[in-house]
């Protein structure tokens, strides 16, 4: 018993010596981020690209906007991200640099028996009062009058909400309140709200899986979701009062009207904008980091990884239907970083 | 006699001399385990408390007592939680209790013995899939047959009774009470199941042989002589189920819908303390809906631990009153 007992001991002295010994002897640069889930399969793509070229490992979590600004603030993790802007004041007071990184859309999607991607019309009170529950069933006059042409069933609809907080959820608010006053002094805009009717799915991939599932429903998901997932997407009313489909020139027109010059922390709202061929429900997805940076080398590699996306990052962006940050925004992008960040206490950029 | 009682007294010393190091060490190591048992149970019930204060102090009795939890005015409220955290229980333990009696006394009572093990293995089994793959079965394999064929039967059966129109309104989508109520059933149904079977089993035959002896029929015999026998095993049993109920998280999420409001129909959205919880911990970051999570927690906890009170006290009285020592 004893010598076994004795035996067991110096395997394990000598496990244990074998596993320190082999330790990789360079240490690998890792980039964390945690956050919003709008933007999250770009970020993944552009990791997969930037690790093959670089070998600096990115390593992001999709686990709302919420928990993105949550975590920067304890510091858990390298950045965050965040599509509900914070604004000026808030950062000032954590000490954080708010950043664009990329712009993409929101769209409707629906499942009603016979109806395709892109047919179904919808105009943003009408929206609204599908999520308030006053507009209930598929066939009600309101959806007909949009949709004369479309064979409209007589069947109850089904509004499927984030059940998580979410930025997708606090685009889809702030449109909504931008279109109805009664959804803006009853529900407002938020990560996560009291939504009057309807099932909540967690994720962008839970309110997809629930529109896929339930006969009747309608749901709201980043672009790049619909498309994945195969789900039939609406048309809306812009703010010209045109009928526009979902499709990444759209989106651009929304974000050509932006005055980021005018935006102090860079905060933009890019819903209900003008512009005949704008996609009203469109997003910029945000960048948290700390002022101070405690850890210089992965700092840099972390901005360097940024400045990539920008320059380099565009063709993927494409290919999942988001929409570049232009030039002119990320040339003033970088002179902030320049003049507001430091990593133990040395400017991280250039 | 006295010199051999010297030797023979003397190995027995040696040998109570270890024995007894052995046995202070294993005693002590018993209580140490056991104190930690009680000192987490104690240290996470302050820790709740403590982090609770913010929502505590802000709404105080209110938190019990409103249904509204609204992000946008901060203001959050637990009944409709508790209403759901209750009410899918509430329908997981009437379906599954029953059924579980059932199947536990095929197995022990009336069952071929090779048929009883592959019965109960296969009962065994169901306790140990994960409740995720619960979950995702619900929303995929269940929701459909709720919503196109169970619903529409329920409310064209009994929709037209005065009240039961309430609880059964015309159209569901699948998501809700009810779905949540039958996937719960079928997480606890192995665990009642085959905890009641394992008591069943236990109950001595001389008192079965005795009944049948005295003329009883098999129904008689397992009425009178085998539950009433082994009633606190049951008893445990259901508590068991009911605690795996009331804080079941990823299933229920999947498939009760997610909404936080409170509705009679049993086919409406709702949402259960365990997920809500899931739902927004990780997104909270305002110090009032945080803390308003905690306190909702705490309720849970409160709310397990009640019960666990009313079974011990129940099965107490249950066990004098019988005159049988549980």
């Amino acid at each position: 018993m004893r010598r076994l007992m004795i035996a067991g001991l110096v395997m394990c002295a000598a496990l244990l010596w074998v596993a320190t010994s082999s330790a990789p002897a360079q240490q690998a640069v890792a980039i964390t981020g945690a956050g919003a889930t709008f933007p999250q399969p770009i970020y993944t793509a552009w990791a997969f690209e930037y690790e093959k070229l670089t070998h600096v490992k990115l390593n992001y979590q999709g686990i709302g906007s919420g928990g993105g600004i949550k975590q920067i603030k304890e510091s858990t993790v390298d950045f965050g991200a965040s599509d509900a802007p914070l604004k000026a004041e808030e950062l000032n007071a954590s000490e954080l640099v708010q950043f664009p990184l990329i712009m993409g859309g929101v769209v409707p999607v629906v499942h009603v028996k016979g109806i395709t991607a892109g047919q179904l019309k919808l105009t943003g009170p009408l929206l609204a009062d599908i999520y308030m529950g006053k507009v209930a069933r598929w066939n009600d006059e309101a959806i007909r009058k949009v949709n004369p042409d479309v064979n409209l069933p007589d069947q109850a609809i089904t509004a499927v909400y984030r059940s998580d907080g979410s930025g997708t959820t606090w685009v889809f608010t702030n449109y909504l309140s931008k279109v109805s006053a009664t959804w803006a002094v009853k529900v407002g805009v938020e990560k996560s709200v009291a939504w009057p009717v309807g099932v909540g799915g967690k994720g962008n991939p839970g309110v997809a899986s629930y529109v896929q599932q339930v006969d009747g429903s309608i749901g709201y998901v980043e672009y790049a979701y619909a498309v994945e997932n195969k789900l039939a997407h609406t048309q809306m009313e812009n703010r010209a009062g045109k009928f526009v489909q979902p499709t990444a020139e759209a989106f651009t027109a929304a974000a050509a009207n932006a005055a980021w010059k005018n935006a102090p922390g860079y905060y933009m709202v890019l819903t209900h904008q003008p512009g005949d061929g704008s996609w009203p429900i469109t997003g910029a997805s945000f960048i948290l980091v700390h002022k101070n940076i405690k850890g210089a080398q992965t700092a840099k590699a972390m901005f360097k990884f940024f400045d990539w996306c920008y320059h380099k990052g565009t063709e993927a962006a494409a290919k999942l239907y988001y929409v570049p940050i232009p030039e002119n925004v990320y040339m003033m992008v970088e002179e902030t970083w320049k003049s507001d960040i430091r990593a133990d206490g040395m400017p991280v950029w250039p | 006699m006295k010199v051999k009682g010297n030797i023979v007294t003397s190995t027995p010393k040696a040998h109570s001399g270890r024995r007894g190091w052995a046995d202070v060490f294993f005693k002590a190591l018993t209580a140490v385990s056991a104190g930690v048992v009680v000192l987490l149970i104690v240290a996470i019930f302050f820790r709740l408390v403590w982090d609770a204060r913010p929502s505590l102090k802000e709404f105080g009795l209110g938190f019990l007592a409103s249904s509204e939890w609204n992000q946008v005015t901060s203001h959050f409220g637990a009944v409709s939680s508790i209403f759901g955290t209750c009410v899918s229980t509430l329908i997981a333990m009437a379906l599954a209790v029953p059924l579980s009696l059932i199947i536990a006394l095929l197995l022990v009572e009336l069952a071929h013995p090779v048929v009883s093990r592959i019965v109960g293995t296969s009962i065994e089994l169901l306790a140990a899939i994960p409740s995720i793959i619960y979950g995702m079965w619900g929303l995929f394999v269940l929701r459909p047959i709720m919503q196109e064929t169970v619903e529409p039967w329920l409310h064209g059966r009994f929709g037209w009774i005065p009240g039961l129109d309430l609880l059964l309104p015309g159209s569901g989508d699948g998501l809700g009470m009810l779905t949540a109520g039958v996937i719960l059933a079928l997480m606890v149904l192995p665990f009642i199941t085959a905890v009641s079977r394992d008591s069943l089993a236990m109950v001595p035959p001389v008192l079965k042989e005795a009944a049948h002896g005295m003329g009883s029929t098999t129904w008689e015999a397992t009425r009178k002589v085998s539950l009433r026998y082994c009633r606190s095993g049951i008893a445990g049993a259901l508590f068991l189920g009911l605690g795996r109920a009331l804080g079941e998280t990823m299933a229920v999420t999947f498939v009760i819908g997610n909404s936080n409001r409170v509705s009679a129909s049993l086919f409406a959205a709702s949402n259960t303390i365990a997920s809500k919880l899931a739902n927004e911990f990780t997104e909270a970051d305002e110090v009032m809906h945080m803390s308003s999570l905690v306190e909702l927690a705490l309720v849970l906890f409160v709310i397990t631990f009640i019960f666990q009170v009313l079974a011990h006290l129940w099965l107490g009285r249950q066990a004098r009153m019988s005159g049988v020592h549980a």
